[in-house]
């Protein structure tokens, strides 16, 4: 067994293995110990993942795990969104009874998010997105005794099962059909065209399944809930990295289906509603961070627009690939702004931070435009090159239909910044520590930054191939 | 590097003014006015570098941005973009020249007004088709803040309709600009190369849905009606200055957009839209003449003429693109009284709205009615309005007959109709500005005015400088022309 292809995960699993053990005996004041762990576990599993990244693309295991370029881009972004939560989460956690564990759930939960993005096999696929849903489901409840978290939590919990239920059923419908659980194989046998009819309904059914963890229309509910009732550190990193992890996913889910099954028009639509319906119910939020929920769902309908159209450009994977970082990036941003604030979330307090707390207010106005698509702010470039895609691959009606939808969520991103700089504010605010402070200021110099040097990112978005993909 | 130092200077002046938080008032405005000096200087040593027998591009300044995708940070200038671009530069000068009242918050505002100067001329200097938009976006935020926070009236909502509805043709702009460079052979967005290519020439319906995306987001910023609806409000509830370079600056971004890309990299596309993008000119023209004359709010009467205006610019725009051969000096002649028509537009309507803010920081209204029998309380400020409301509605001798002359006597050559018809707008504004600076300046002088002050030195200087200039191009347009026949040599063809 090819067990070196699998280090930098296996450095994960051990380091939370590790973190756990250590929190066990560690006395409680000193568990901020176990973020440090946790973030050079991390480091040092990106550090194996970067030196791999000019290894030839394959499949290891038996087929079942993919090291391709994707695979490795989504490693890389999902360590790294960890690295960002991990260093907000000390002060947050501090006066929690299980501080240390907390960093060995946040671990499994990067792992969880790694294999959904590498797996070539749906059983696999099945762990991972399992594996992501367990830990997921113990973060966002994290705080027991507020009410909030719980509701969150227990919505996370009751949308994930039914949508966990309906992938498995879609998997094992394609396995009956195909006999295969291995990408290769299923893509074979795929091309000879079976029944079109169960083809089509296990692809609805594992779409809406990977689309829980995308936060995408129908099985998106969970994400309002856990943007606003999870701990701040667990909502910016659940929102990014399931995501990541269930885009890659499809992604290489869809690169197997034979052009004869309408699945582009199926994405394309469920990026349209996802787009929409996101964009629609952030509008009168009051609430900032119910707001990133509902603009984080409406960010999925950008990334599902660049897989709609995979296969049929190649700018749809780096576009793919852009969007996602783009994303991660001014969610990470927003989020850390939100905690250095102590988890403040009623637009109302936001009045007037702008002459309060100019740099948390710049940092959250840097994320909202970016998530907006204002140039030359990394998000931008997200957008520039999945309407590019979307055009190239023969679907402009999706790139003018999300061309409307930014228009509708320049309003609700408007709502949050106009108050923050023409408001007076009320009362003084309360910031939450140095890390929370530095984390905020590093990635909101990263919205900018990586927008103007964006050359790098399309270098290493351009790897990213995709197994499969004809 | 002069054009980049023009962008770059002013950035750094705004970010010194946002990141250093201990400048005074009035440190922050005369740090602000020398800052826009520099930009200014260099536009006037571009100005003396031109050559007018020369390429189309000149002065051109290319780094590497982003390889992969072709784009560059690519700068240079033609006769067209020179011009708009030192009228930019001087009219950023005024503004920030200009007295407000920053509301306790001078240090922002400069730095804003000095970003939207950086974005603004990054707009006309560019020769990347991305870079455009970049800096066109970028204009966008610059002007929300000012409105929303140094505005009155509502300024907030203003600023978000001005915002939502700009951002919303900006966008199709983008799409458009994905289309046309998706078709280009290689991939890129130097503008010089996609002028050369005609990428979508012949491409059947494919260039119409791209023309069409790129007129709707140049329409909406021109703006032509039915496109109009978010200017009145973002005028009045916007300072004055910020005003003057909405109605000066912003608004040309449109018609000048409109000769840059779809004219220029769409010739054969542009010239079968033409007739109906002259026809939607001409009912902005009539339009806006009219609706301009029903208004009682000075700020409102002035947008509503920019409206008039760019109608105008968009007629000469239209008739110069009708045709790809033929007609040389008609065609000519009206692609260079569109690029007069925005340099005139901005220094005029620029002074008018300043005007309007001077009489907004005396009476705090801006009701016609309100006012009345002011020309012996306060000469200079009538004596200035006269000549910029003369200068506006065309009166020989000063900028805008220079323009409008050229565009009609151009039109006449291709859309004889068009022309004849587009006259009757002249009139109706001669009409409306005459009635305006009578209930302005004639008639009863109502009490609460007895003590007006009249136009103090920095007003006069600003002011001054724009009717001066007005004048010149009135009577000696030799300098200005000179420029822009260059490009209308390159663009037209012939004469």
């Amino acid at each position: 067994m090819p067990v070196a292809d699998l280090l930098p995960e296996l450095v994960l699993l051990i380091g939370a293995a590790v973190i756990i053990v250590t929190a066990a005996f560690l006395p409680h004041r000193l568990h901020g110990l176990c973020a440090l762990l946790a973030t050079g576990v991390l480091v040092a599993s990106a550090g194996l993942v970067v030196t791999g990244w000019s290894r030839p693309d394959h499949l290891t295991f038996a087929g079942v795990w993919a090291l391709d370029g994707a695979a490795r881009f989504a490693k890389l972004l999902i360590i790294s969104s960890g690295v960002a939560s991990a260093a907000l989460s000390p002060h947050w956690m501090a006066t929690d009874r299980r501080h240390g564990e907390y960093y060995g759930l946040l671990l499994f939960a990067v792992l969880g998010a790694i294999m959904m993005a590498s797996a070539a096999d749906t059983m696999e696929l099945v762990v991972g997105v399992l594996l992501s849903s367990v830990t997921g489901y113990a973060l966002v409840g994290y705080h027991r005794q507020w009410s909030p978290a719980q509701e969150a939590a227990m919505k996370y919990f009751l949308v994930g099962a039914l949508a966990n239920a309906l992938l498995v059923i879609g998997v094992v419908l394609l396995f009956g059909l195909t006999g295969a659980t291995g990408y290769t194989e299923m893509a074979g046998r795929l091309a000879e065209n079976p029944d079109p009819w169960v083809v089509i309904t296990a692809l609805v059914l594992i779409l809406i399944g990977l689309g829980f963890k995308l936060g995408a229309s129908p099985a998106h509910m969970w994400m309002p809930d856990v943007a606003q009732g999870a701990p701040a550190p667990v909502a910016a990193l659940v929102t990014v990295i399931t995501k990541v992890g269930a885009a890659v996913a499809l992604a290489r889910l869809a690169a197997v289906l034979p052009e004869a099954i309408p699945w582009r028009w199926a994405i394309a639509l469920m990026a349209v509603v996802t787009m929409t319906w996101g964009n629609l119910a952030a509008l009168w939020q009051s609430n900032l961070r119910r707001l990133l929920g509902w603009s984080a769902i409406s960010q999925s309908g950008y990334a599902l627009v660049a897989i709609a159209v995979l296969g049929a450009t190649e700018q749809a994977l780096p576009a793919l690939m852009v969007i996602l970082t783009a994303y991660a990036i001014a969610n990470l941003a927003a989020f850390s702004v939100v905690t250095h604030l102590r988890g403040r979330t009623e637009l109302a307090d936001y009045r007037g931070l702008a002459q309060q707390r100019p740099w948390a207010a710049a940092v959250l106005i840097l994320a909202l435009l970016s998530f907006l698509g204002l140039p030359p702010l990394v998000g931008f470039f997200g957008k520039l090159l999945v309407f590019g895609a979307a055009i190239d691959g023969g679907y402009t009606w999706l790139a003018v239909a999300a061309v409307i939808n930014t228009v509708v969520s320049l309003f609700y991103y408007l709502r949050v910044i106009a108050p923050m700089v023409f408001g007076t504010p009320e009362d003084t605010s309360a910031q939450l520590g140095w890390p929370s402070a530095v984390t905020m200021v590093i990635t909101g110099l990263m919205v900018v930054f990586l927008g103007l040097g964006i050359e790098s990112l399309i270098g290493l978005a351009r790897d990213g191939t995709l197994l499969l993909l004809r | 590097m002069i054009l980049t130092a023009a962008l770059v200077v002013p950035l750094l002046g705004a970010l010194a003014l946002a990141l250093w938080p201990g400048w005074s008032r009035s440190a922050a405005r005369a740090f602000a006015v020398v800052t826009t000096l520099v930009p200014l200087l260099l536009m006037v040593i571009a100005w003396s570098r031109f050559d007018t027998g020369g390429s189309m591009f000149q002065l051109v300044e290319e780094v590497d941005w982003v390889p992969s995708l072709g784009m560059g940070f690519r700068l240079g200038v033609d006769g067209i973009a020179l011009a708009v671009a030192a009228m930019t530069a001087l009219l950023f000068t005024g503004a920030a020249a200009y007295p407000v009242d920053t509301r306790g918050a001078a240090r922002q505002y400069y730095a804003w007004i000095l970003f939207l100067e950086m974005a603004s001329l990054g707009v006309f200097l560019a020769l990347d088709l991305l870079l455009f938009y970049v800096f066109f976006d970028l204009t966008l935020v610059g002007m929300y803040f000012l409105i929303g926070r140094w505005g009155h009236g509502e300024p907030q909502s203003a600023a978000l309709k001005f915002f939502l509805y700009t951002l919303f043709g900006s966008l199709f702009l983008l799409l458009a600009i994905l289309g046309l460079y998706l078709s280009a052979d290689p991939l890129t967005f130097d503008m010089r190369e996609l002028i050369q290519q005609q990428p979508l020439a012949g491409a059947g319906t494919f260039a119409g849905v791209v023309m069409a995306a790129f007129l709707l987001g140049f329409i909406i910023k021109t703006p032509l009606v039915p496109f109009h609806t978010w200017l009145p409000r973002a005028h009045v509830d916007a300072p004055a200055p910020a005003s003057a370079i909405l109605a000066g600056v912003l608004l040309k971004m449109g018609t000048y957009g409109l000769i840059r890309i779809p004219y220029s990299m769409m010739a054969e596309t542009f010239a079968a839209w033409a007739l109906p993008l002259g026809i939607l000119a001409l009912v902005s023209i009539l339009y806006g003449a009219l609706v301009a004359l029903g208004q009682k709010d000075i700020k409102q009467r002035i947008a509503y003429t920019s409206i008039n205006h760019m109608g105008y610019a968009v007629l000469g725009i239209a008739a110069a693109g009708a045709l790809l051969d033929g007609s040389e000096t008609a065609r000519s002649m009206a692609l260079i009284g569109a690029t007069v028509e925005m340099v005139a537009h901005g220094l005029i309507t620029g002074a008018l709205f300043l005007i309007a803010g001077s009489f907004w920081q005396r009476g705090e209204t801006y009701r016609l009615a309100d006012y009345g029998g002011l020309s012996g309380r306060t000469p200079k400020l009538a004596g200035m309005t006269t000549v910029a409301a003369f200068a506006s509605l065309g009166l020989p001798g000063l900028a805008g007959f220079v323009a409008e002359f050229h565009i009609f006597v151009g039109t006449f050559g291709v859309y004889p109709w068009l022309a004849a018809i587009g006259l009757l707008g002249i009139l109706i504004t001669a009409a409306l500005f005459l009635r305006m600076l009578q209930s302005l300046f004639f008639g009863q002088l109502p009490e609460r005015w007895n003590t007006m002050a009249d136009l103090k030195t920095s007003e006069i200087a600003v002011l001054g400088v724009f009717m001066v200039l007005v004048v010149l191009i009135g009577v000696y347009p030799a300098f200005l022309l000179d420029i822009i026949n260059t490009s209308a040599r390159w663009l037209v063809g012939g004469g």
